[in-house]
């Protein structure tokens, strides 16, 4: 009886931490969910005639077909005052409803295009993410262990310039180079029109080597981020008591550049390595567009030059949903790994 | 007799702020190799942004002689045109200049915006605390959440706007939250030391102690975040013209990235990367020097190597 009630006692605050903390994350999801909508309700024009100036400035129709095909559309875009669109958006969003696209073929369910879009994301963005954290992690170590040296300087303001170069400058020079020039790469899409999609090794081979050029340009980008935060966090660890004791100890260096020191090390870099995968699904614009990559983010470019309301909302808020997920996933994990932060709770 | 006196403090006064502003941050950054590189290369581009549009002739399309369209091939650098042509005969270098006033406002303004907005909440947030803190903070947080390049993307579909202040202002939308969360914390570090406290004992007004005893703690940091939201911001506004979604009214950067891009899928290769490597290098070397200059900003506002310095 004791026991159970001390053991509750223990729960307890993380209980009421994790409430506040999955609150705040709801929040935030609402706001982000009403803000956008108005934001983009709040587009001047009325949506047929956009819609009809669309198709003729982007495909050169004639003003008669594009007038046709825009009021083909004209059923599913949503009529009544804003705010009654608002709330009946909210409903439907909360049942998995995410509305229908009025550009890429009309009335399709923007949740149809989402779940076409996001694995092309997560597969290079996510591999992109493991790649450029495990380089940066044994270049930061590196460079911790001979920090204050002129390798180490020159390498610190080295990524620090690299890190400053925006992707599509990378994604755009990979693309000349690999892509256009020397052919090793395709420039464009995510998989050959003449591969058949499934479990079979032509595809895969395909599939890898339309990656190869997205996934590079993020980790090139990447891996300079990562290496600067290992190194300063390895570099305050090797200050620490515990490491001057284990190497008095006798330890094996083996054991303690492991154990002792890369575990601890590691451990900062955790969040932001979570709050990274939110992140680079919203920063996936620039190097999809670059590649024709069909994945979130070129979905959201094609939503906005298109002004397809639904599909821009839809593209937003799963991001939006993606960010918010990572981070709470960051938060609790943070806590199972950390035993300080375990027995603090 | 009191004229005089009035001339000399006020002499005297200007010869201080020279000496504070421009000699004593001049001489440490000539030491700084890493910070004086930097500082010549963003003077370089303030120079080119200023004064270059009134010297160099407005690009124009089909001016380079022979015209023979469309063919990028055709113009490669030259003496006459040190960078080149584009496809349709309009001179690079020039385009690259006409493109720098946009760029380095649009830095600016969310530089500013950022700064003002970031030290702002922070310094309420940490100073203040209690039920303040916990509504700033927590309103930060759901800022910081947004990702920031969908967010800027979508709000500039419906702010459509030429101005490079507005864009500047859009893209700092978000930026400031991290220096706001990370000043609140600073000032909660720094209000626990002693020489606070002593102040506060002193009876000294709130304000003194934000701005004399809270702020030199700060301006260090807060400079660098000045030049991190500027490179932030030229990233996201080149980017943003490279995808089109910004309305353009002059030439740019970003739209050039873009022409660039277009032509390389129509089989022009490494014969025209000039027309690529233009725009490319110009945002690269900006930002390699704003980032080099963070390195001298540190020392220039340093204290103790201000009095070894002077």
């Amino acid at each position: 009886m004791d026991g159970s009630s001390s053991a509750l006692k223990g729960y307890m605050p993380v209980l009421k931490w994790f409430t506040k903390r999955l609150l705040i994350a709801l929040i935030t999801i609402y706001f982000a969910v009403t803000l956008s909508f108005f934001v983009v309700k709040a587009m001047p024009g009325d949506p047929v005639q956009a819609l009809i100036q669309m198709f003729v400035s982007q495909y050169y129709m004639d003003y008669d077909s594009a007038k046709s095909l825009a009021e083909a559309a004209a059923p599913f875009i949503p009529k009544g005052s804003v705010l009654h669109q608002y709330i009946s958006y909210l409903i439907s969003f909360l049942h998995g409803n995410l509305g229908v696209s009025i550009s890429y073929s009309t009335g399709t369910p923007v949740k149809d295009l989402l779940i076409q879009s996001i694995p092309w994301t997560v597969l290079v963005v996510g591999s992109a993410l493991i790649i450029s954290f495990a380089i940066g992690i044994l270049i930061g170590t590196g460079m911790a262990y001979v920090h204050g040296s002129k390798i180490d300087s020159f390498l610190a303001v080295f990524f620090s310039v690299i890190r400053s170069i925006p992707e599509y400058v990378v994604a755009l020079v990979l693309l000349i180079v690999f892509g256009f020039h020397f052919k090793w790469f395709p420039t464009r899409g995510a998989y050959s029109p003449n591969v058949t999609p499934g479990f079979n090794l032509p595809f895969i081979k395909d599939v890898l080597k339309h990656a190869a050029l997205p996934i590079l340009s993020w980790v090139i980008v990447h891996v300079s981020g990562w290496a600067l935060s290992m190194r300063a966090s390895t570099v305050t660890v090797l200050g620490e008591d515990y490491i001057t004791y284990a190497k008095i100890r006798g330890l094996p260096s083996r054991r303690i550049l492991v154990s002792y020191i890369g575990k601890n090390a590691i451990l900062p870099l955790f969040t932001s390595f979570m709050l990274s995968i939110g992140f680079m699904f919203g920063g996936s614009v620039f190097i999809e567009y670059i590649f024709a990559y069909p994945g979130v983010g070129n979905l959201l470019y094609q939503a906005i030059t298109m002004r397809d309301t639904y599909l821009m909302l839809g593209v937003f808020n799963i991001i939006i949903v993606a960010v918010v997920i990572s981070a709470l996933i960051a938060d609790i994990l943070y806590g199972v790994i950390d035993p300080r932060i375990r027995r603090g709770a | 007799m009191k004229m005089a006196q009035n001339g000399s403090s006020f002499s005297e006064l200007i010869r201080n702020a020279v000496e504070d502003w421009i000699i004593i941050p001049g001489k440490i950054i000539a030491r700084n190799k890493r910070g004086l590189v930097g500082l010549i290369i963003a003077l370089g581009y303030l120079f080119v942004g200023i004064v270059g549009t009134h010297i160099i002739q407005e690009p124009q399309s089909f001016t380079c002689i022979p015209y023979e369209p469309p063919s990028i091939l055709k113009w490669p650098p030259s003496f006459e045109h040190p960078l080149g042509c584009d496809y349709i005969g309009t001179d690079i270098l020039a385009q690259i200049v006409y493109g720098t006033p946009i760029v380095l406002q649009i830095a600016l303004t969310a530089g500013l915006i950022t700064t003002i907005i970031g030290v702002l909440v922070g310094l309420t947030a940490g100073f203040k605390g209690g039920m303040v803190d916990t509504v700033l903070t927590g309103i930060t947080q759901i800022i910081m959440t947004i990702p920031g390049l969908p967010l800027i993307i979508v709000l500039s579909t419906v702010i459509r706007t030429y101005q490079p202040w507005t864009i500047g202002a859009l893209i700092a939308i978000r930026w400031w939250t991290g220096l706001a969360m990370s000043i609140r914390s600073q000032v909660l570090s720094i209000k626990q030391r002693d020489f606070i406290e002593a102040a506060k004992v002193l009876g000294m007004k709130t304000h003194h102690i934000i701005l004399r005893e809270i702020m030199p703690n700060l301006i260090s940091y807060i400079a660098i975040n000045f030049v991190f939201a500027a490179v932030g911001a030229i990233y996201a506004s080149v980017g943003l013209y490279f995808l089109g979604v910004l309305p353009i009214s002059t030439y740019n950067w970003g739209v050039m990235l873009n022409m660039a891009y277009k032509q390389a899928g129509g089989g022009a290769s490494v014969a025209a990367l000039h027309y690529f490597l233009a725009p490319i290098l110009a945002i690269v070397l900006l930002q390699t020097g704003l980032i080099l200059l963070t390195y001298a900003l540190d020392e220039v506002f340093n204290p103790r190597i201000r009095t070894e310095v002077s």
